[in-house]
């Protein structure tokens, strides 16, 4: 049954004329807030998080040591330009337009590698804001070859066909070997505190030893994060998907990709951990007749995805993963943060739903962290800080659920502990789960929880440690100075009382406190052999 | 334990000094040892029905986090005693000496002592360390009772006649053993925990027509009191009947007297009299002479208290007081000598004292 309308005409044909094909460009300017850029703080932000993930992620595929430099000009009351330059490999002439003024375009959205940049929309949605805002163009600078010329762009994004549109294109002389530069104009607005520029830029030199930062801010200052190694982390692999890690729609859009003929060789080269015997399994558990991978029918693909969740297969391999490192990351905090002590953990590898992750945590304690206030937890996702959205964060669930009153910090149910410390929490991992788009909170997966909980616990007990053994230490210090305090008063009565002399009494007290200290120090006083 | 009786007490105390000065001349860690005054140490000897110190001893020494301070708070007081009172031949109360010790020890925010159970203690641990009392050490307390009855005798030169001291009576001072008793003439002592009663008694002429001593405190019996009674019994042969209270507390009182107490079992041998009997209140004569409306209803801590004191090694063998305890409990409630007034005001006087000496009704 169709209703009609007056026309007479079906009300489907009706409402297919006010029906068209809604550019991603469209969707954006429209829907800013899922993406990050709901606000001008938070535009400010994700521009620079956007530009600087590409560069490191650029330089860790040229394995080229990060120097990136980042800089923000105010130029207005609410306009603000984003400059960051890196050494990183550069990008081939015709690429640019594509990277930089197309929505969507790259190639790390369907693969399975731990990077920076599987976390925004991508730095053309910079691009896109930009231009909605300000009007202007994008300038990009990039050079692959020291023999070559550079290449200057101006751009934008055409909103309606998200094709790039080049205002200005160049050759010119750079003085770089290599290396992509981008300047963005855009409306925003600075702030300073726990979610700024600043703190991001901060933290991003924490989680990444081996770079190189400058930053000058909005109000000229600069500041330098020197690299506490010079050793590249180790390249992250990239991995095939589990059975059990992957979502029907993925293995839909893998089947439209693959290169294999039969669903039996699609399913050998296209997964890890599923050899011939695995394959013939799947294919007999999931009932299909069909020999080709393309042929396959949507119930079918559905069987499929069954019989791949329920199959049993050892986990995936966990050597593709690049943790900061437990030395290194101590090294981070100690050249960033001022503190008495740094306990550092990294476990081993683990798997959620069929992708490998690893859980890195630390404790900052003491020094000039505020001793009354709750404790400051940094959280990271790849090496990229994480600024938002804490409450929502299995981090902050792992903190609070873990009892710290074990490990001499206070805390009151169901509330991050207190007391000077700097708690951080790094997670990497081939696929990064989000709660959602915004991408800043890791989603409740009970084995990474328990993952977190088990490095913070580690680390908990060798605070413990470090806490009883200076309040041990100053309560030692105080007994041997209130020892010394009371010679010249027991010596005084002595003489009074025996009629000697108290200079030499208090001498003989002096030589036996001497030769006993140790013995003070570790007991609870002199034994002696009487 | 010893009693320093032969040595001056001054020598005595120097030689502490000298033993402690010794040991650190030698690079040992200074240490007195003495007998332990906890509970765990406190024993009832069935003998001479005394509480006394067991020989377990204690050490204290001054390098010891947990011993330095009450070790420096020792030799302090030890020093004191000698310097202000051994040598100068004064006497200086518990409180005076308190004052006299009480400082912050420079460079500290730490008091030597901060309050005078402090030093009171050191002074009892140094009565168990020196073997000297405390009345030897030239420290008295508070006085508090008086006396009177024919009895003469001379107190630091004056000769006082305690048959002709008004309404109050000789005040008795806090150290007692120095009195010298001249002329007496009693067949007995009547001992009271209330002032109250020795003021009527004492109105009514009860010594002089029932030929006996009238002695009261306020309260627990002061140390000075107790070896006045002790030395009155062993040295002029009287007896001593008890008057208290007829509570838990009274009981206690009476305990005392006989048996010794606690925090004083070192000194038990100056100050214990084993032979003291307790004449009233008891609650037969509640029963007799119809006290029983001016029951007072025992409270949670009267109640807790009975079954703490009947459990004692000097009560709970002794039947006679399990009986008043268990009538204590089973009134519910305990009654006060006053009550007596109910029956006229010079009945404890005319009748009920009287009644109880000749029939002899005492509770050992």
């Amino acid at each position: 049954m169709t209703e009609k309308n007056k026309s007479n005409e079906p009300m489907a044909i009706e409402l297919a004329k006010s029906q068209r094909e809604i550019s991603i460009s469209e969707f954006f300017t429209k829907n800013r807030h899922l993406l990050g850029y709901d606000n001008p703080v938070r535009a400010l932000m994700m521009t620079v998080k956007e530009a600087v993930d590409n560069s490191m992620d650029a330089c860790q595929e040229m394995k080229v040591i990060p120097e990136i430099f980042i800089q923000i000009d105010q130029l207005s009351e609410d306009r603000f330009k984003v400059i960051v330059e890196d050494n990183g490999p550069g990008i081939v002439k015709k690429q640019i337009p594509n990277v930089f003024g197309r929505l969507l375009y790259g190639s790390k959205f369907h693969r399975l590698r731990q990077s920076m940049g599987q976390q925004g929309i991508g730095i053309s949605a910079a691009v896109l804001y930009s231009q909605l805002t300000t009007g202007k163009p994008t300038k990009v600078v990039s050079k692959i070859d020291p023999q070559k010329p550079a290449h200057y762009y101006e751009l934008g994004i055409n909103t309606k066909t998200n094709q790039p549109e080049i205002f200005k294109e160049d050759d010119i002389e750079w003085q770089k070997n290599h290396g992509t530069k981008i300047e963005i104009e855009l409306e925003a607005k600075y702030q300073k505190g726990k979610q700024s520029v600043d703190e991001y830029v901060k933290q991003i030199a924490i989680a990444n030893p081996h770079a190189h930062l400058i930053y000058i801010t909005p109000e000229k200052e600069k500041i330098e994060y020197v690299r506490a190694t010079t050793q590249l982390p180790i390249e992250p692999k990239e991995i095939k998907p589990h059975p059990h890690g992957i979502e029907l729609g993925i293995l839909i859009k893998m089947l439209h990709d693959t290169e294999a003929k039969t669903v039996q060789s699609f399913l050998q080269n296209d997964f890890s951990r599923i050899g011939p015997g695995t394959a013939k399994e799947v294919i007999e558990q999931s009932k299909i007749t069909t020999k080709k991978s393309k042929d396959l029918e949507a119930d079918e693909i559905e069987r499929l995805f069954r019989a791949l969740q329920n199959v049993r297969v050892i986990a995936p391999p966990t050597d593709c993963l690049s943790p900061i490192g437990q030395e290194l990351l101590e090294k981070s905090l100690r050249k960033e943060i001022d503190s008495e002590f740094y306990v550092t953990v990294t476990r081993s590898p683990s798997v959620y739903r069929g992708m490998p992750f690893q859980v890195e945590a630390a404790i900052a304690y003491g020094g000039n962290i505020d001793r009354e206030s709750q404790v400051r937890l940094l959280r990271f996702a790849n090496r990229v800080p994480l600024l938002y959205q804490q409450g929502a964060c299995a981090i902050t669930e792992a903190v609070i659920e873990t009892n710290w009153k074990a490990y001499n910090l206070q805390q009151s149910s169901n509330s991050l502990p207190i007391g000077p410390a700097i708690i951080l929490v790094h997670i990497a991992s081939v696929w990064v789960p989000f709660t959602n788009e915004a991408k800043e909170a890791i989603a409740h997966y009970d084995e990474i929880i328990k993952e977190i909980k088990l490095a913070l616990q580690e680390c908990g007990r060798k605070l413990n440690i470090y806490i009883n053994k200076t309040i041990r230490s100053a309560e030692q210090k105080e007994k041997i100075s209130l020892f010394e305090k009371y010679i010249p008063e027991l010596a005084s009565s002595l003489a009074t009382l025996s009629n000697e002399s108290k200079s030499k009494i208090e001498e003989s007290l002096r030589k036996i406190l001497k030769k006993n200290m140790s013995n003070l120090l570790n007991e609870n006083g002199i034994q002696d052999k009487t | 334990m010893k009693m320093a009786s032969k040595t001056k007490p001054k020598e005595e105390i120097q030689l502490l000094g000298k033993k402690i000065t010794n040991q650190v001349d030698k690079g040992k860690n200074p240490e007195i040892t003495f007998l332990s005054r906890s509970l765990n140490n406190i024993v009832y000897d069935k003998k001479t029905k005394t509480l006394k110190l067991g020989d377990k001893t204690a050490t204290r020494s001054f390098f010891n986090v947990a011993h330095a301070k009450k070790f420096l708070q020792t030799v302090e007081v030890a020093s004191v005693i000698k310097k202000e009172l051994l040598d100068s031949g004064k006497h200086e109360h518990l409180r005076g000496v308190f004052y006299i010790v009480k400082r912050t020890i420079p460079g500290t925010n730490v008091n030597l002592v901060d309050e005078q159970v402090e030093s009171d203690k050191a002074i009892e641990d140094l009565e168990v360390i020196t073997g000297l009392s405390r009345e030897q050490m030239h420290v008295s307390a508070n006085k508090m009772g008086s006396m009177v009855g024919n009895l003469i005798l001379e107190d630091s030169g004056d000769i006082i006649d305690c048959s002709k001291l008004g309404r109050g009576g000789y005040s008795i001072p806090s150290i007692t053993d120095e009195l010298d008793f001249k002329k007496i003439k009693a067949d007995y002592i009547l001992y009271m925990e209330k002032a109250a009663i020795f003021e009527r008694l004492n109105e009514d002429k009860f010594w002089q027509k029932n030929n006996c001593i009238l002695i009261t405190s306020q309260g627990q019996t002061t140390r000075g009191i107790r070896r006045l009674l002790q030395r009155l019994s062993e040295e002029k042969n009287l007896p001593i009947y008890v008057l208290c209270d007829w509570d838990i507390y009274g009981a206690y009182i009476y305990s005392v007297v006989k048996y010794g107490s606690i925090t004083l079992a070192h000194a038990s041998e100056k100050l214990t009299i084993p032979n003291v009997k307790y004449i009233g209140i008891t609650g037969d004569d509640v029963v007799k002479y119809d006290l029983k409306r001016h029951l007072i209803k025992l409270t949670e801590q009267d109640s807790a208290r009975i079954k703490q004191v009947s459990e004692y090694d000097w009560f709970k063998d002794n039947k006679e007081w399990i009986r008043q305890f268990k009538m204590m409990k089973e009134m519910n409630g305990k009654v006060e000598i006053q009550a007596l007034a109910a029956r006229g005001i010079s009945f404890i006087s005319e009748t009920y004292l009287p009644s109880k000496i000749k029939n002899k009704e005492f509770l050992d």
